[in-house]
């Protein structure tokens, strides 16, 4: 591992001003001391950002939700509010991972997941994502566990969050602070596609810092479910997950939201979609059709072709879940 | 700024995997089982080397040293954790237990004395680890099956496969509690 000089912050301001080009934040630290043992990351300054007060789960004056960024997965999960009024983020975060992992893996931290692409973990290997410019061996290698939407030709490398499948689907607000001010971006437009730049995953400017997740109120009504379809059982990345959040009402459709994981580079949602099933009634060919529009710019390698039937039907089987009893 | 360690170690180090080893030290304080301790490490040495290689508690685990194994388990605050992913000097002030701290041969904690009673080990690498996280686990949301128990030790492998003891071990000192 490569030397640093840490720093203990104990404020946003003194986060901030410790940050620079070079330099890390440390939360739980479950990815990046990871990724610094096998020089994936090499930060020159590693600033320790646990002191800072970031930790609260609290509603927010409109009825939603802010998470801060520090607040643990395991707490999120199993925090009353998060439970009885966005379960699907409990069922996401419970998904993944393990007992101690989620302890230690933050809000903020998860957001920032990197991939499991077995080459960007290795520096023997071709990656642009690690080191730009120097290929991707993962195309036409083993790709099982990548992406098959919103990849490039320099990157198919997967967002591997369970979380941040949920947050999509939730329409969360990610805050974030710099040296420049405060700013919110919505989730669906925090996580870049790689195109020409697969090094750049999100929007953060170096130095700046996620200090919460906010949600909107939760729809009154809806049904939500997590599907996670993965090799094992349990502690295992999705090959396909599915958060769906339905409100079915007089035999309608009246809200969908649908966000995937496992197949894309970053949290998948797909507006056209949700778009095909309001105002209709749940049936299978709905479903189906809606699958297919998530699918259908699906570019998939001969190692994980196989991603985009079982997508489909991780997406049909979460909607057949969460409209039990309303399908006719 | 107010932040409490500012330590710069050696930049020309970052540069040279040579010169990795001639990089600062900081001092950490932390309570490990029940006694507190000051050392002074490497700020790269994480929690689980400097309680086996600084502070001589070898009964934690070095397994996979990137979160997967589980054999690395102790608890931080009351709460299992990883301690191969965690810095050291991350936990000033913090207070650690490890699987020498939960009991002692003449006094076994309960999962310790499951643990024999069920015969829930077999090489016995992974036992430290195992009985940290699931004495932990005791006081987390779980719920009541086999399953429920299972799934919630999942971050812990045995690579002899004693699963289905340890499984046994655990739940006959939940439905004891």
């Amino acid at each position: 591992m490569n030397a640093f000089t840490f720093t203990r912050a104990e404020t946003v301001g003194d986060a901030l001003h410790a940050a620079g080009g070079q330099a890390a934040f440390v939360a739980g630290g479950t990815t990046l001391i990871d990724l610094m043992k096998l020089d994936v990351m090499r930060p020159a300054a590693v600033i320790d950002i646990n002191h800072l007060p970031l930790a609260d789960v609290t509603r927010t004056p409109d009825g939603g939700l802010r998470i801060g960024a520090l607040a643990r997965n395991a707490d999120v999960a199993h925090h009353p509010d998060v439970r009885r009024d966005y379960p699907v983020l409990s069922e996401a975060l419970l998904s993944g991972a393990s007992g101690q992992l989620r302890n230690m893996a933050s809000t903020g931290g998860n957001l920032l997941q990197r991939t499991r692409c077995v080459y960007f973990r290795d520096t023997a290997s071709a990656c642009n994502k690690r080191s730009p410019g120097s290929g991707c061996a993962a195309i036409g290698g083993y790709n099982r566990n990548l992406a098959i939407l919103g990849t490039s030709e320099h990157c198919i490398a997967s967002n591997p969050s369970d979380q941040n499948v949920a947050l999509a689907a939730l329409e969360a607000t990610v805050q974030i602070s710099g040296a420049r001010g405060d700013r919110a971006v919505p989730i669906g437009e925090f996580h870049l596609t790689p195109r020409d730049h697969p090094e750049r995953e999100t929007v953060l400017e170096p130095g700046e810092l996620v200090t919460s997740v906010t949600l909107p109120p939760p729809v009154s009504g809806a049904s939500s479910t997590y599907l996670k379809l993965r090799d094992r059982a349990s502690y295992e990345f999705a090959l396909a997950s599915a958060a769906v959040i339905v409100n079915v009402e007089g035999g309608t459709i009246r809200y969908a939201r649908i966000a995937m994981g496992g197949i894309g580079s970053k949290p998948w949602r797909n507006l056209d979609a949700e778009a095909a099933l309001e105002g209709k009634a749940p049936a299978p060919e709905r479903f189906a059709e809606a699958a297919e529009i998530v699918l259908h710019d699906a570019q998939p390698q001969p190692g994980n072709a196989f991603k985009v039937e079982l997508a489909k039907r991780c997406l049909v089987a979460a909607l057949t879940t969460v409209t039990n009893g309303a399908v006719r | 700024m107010s932040g409490r360690t500012l330590i710069s170690d050696g930049s020309t180090a970052a540069e040279s995997p040579a010169a990795a080893s001639a990089v600062g030290r900081l001092d950490v304080g932390f309570t490990v089982n029940g006694e507190f301790t000051r050392c002074s490490v490497d700020p790269r040495a994480t929690l689980l080397d400097t309680l086996r290689e600084t502070l001589h508690l070898t009964g934690t685990k070095k397994g996979c040293d990137h979160g997967q194994c589980g054999a690395c388990t102790v608890h931080v605050n009351g709460r299992r954790v990883n301690s191969c992913l965690s810095f050291a000097v991350m936990h000033d002030g913090d207070t650690i237990t490890t699987v020498e701290g939960l009991g002692s041969p003449g006094n076994l904690h309960p999962v310790q004395a499951a643990f024999v009673e069920h015969d829930g080990y077999q090489c016995g690498y992974c036992t430290p680890g195992q009985i940290m996280s699931a004495s932990a686990l005791l006081s987390e949301p779980c719920g009541y099956t086999d399953a429920d128990v299972a799934e919630a030790m999942a971050g812990n492998i045995c690579r002899c496969g004693a699963y289905k003891n340890i499984v046994a071990a655990i739940q006959s000192v939940r439905q004891r509690s």
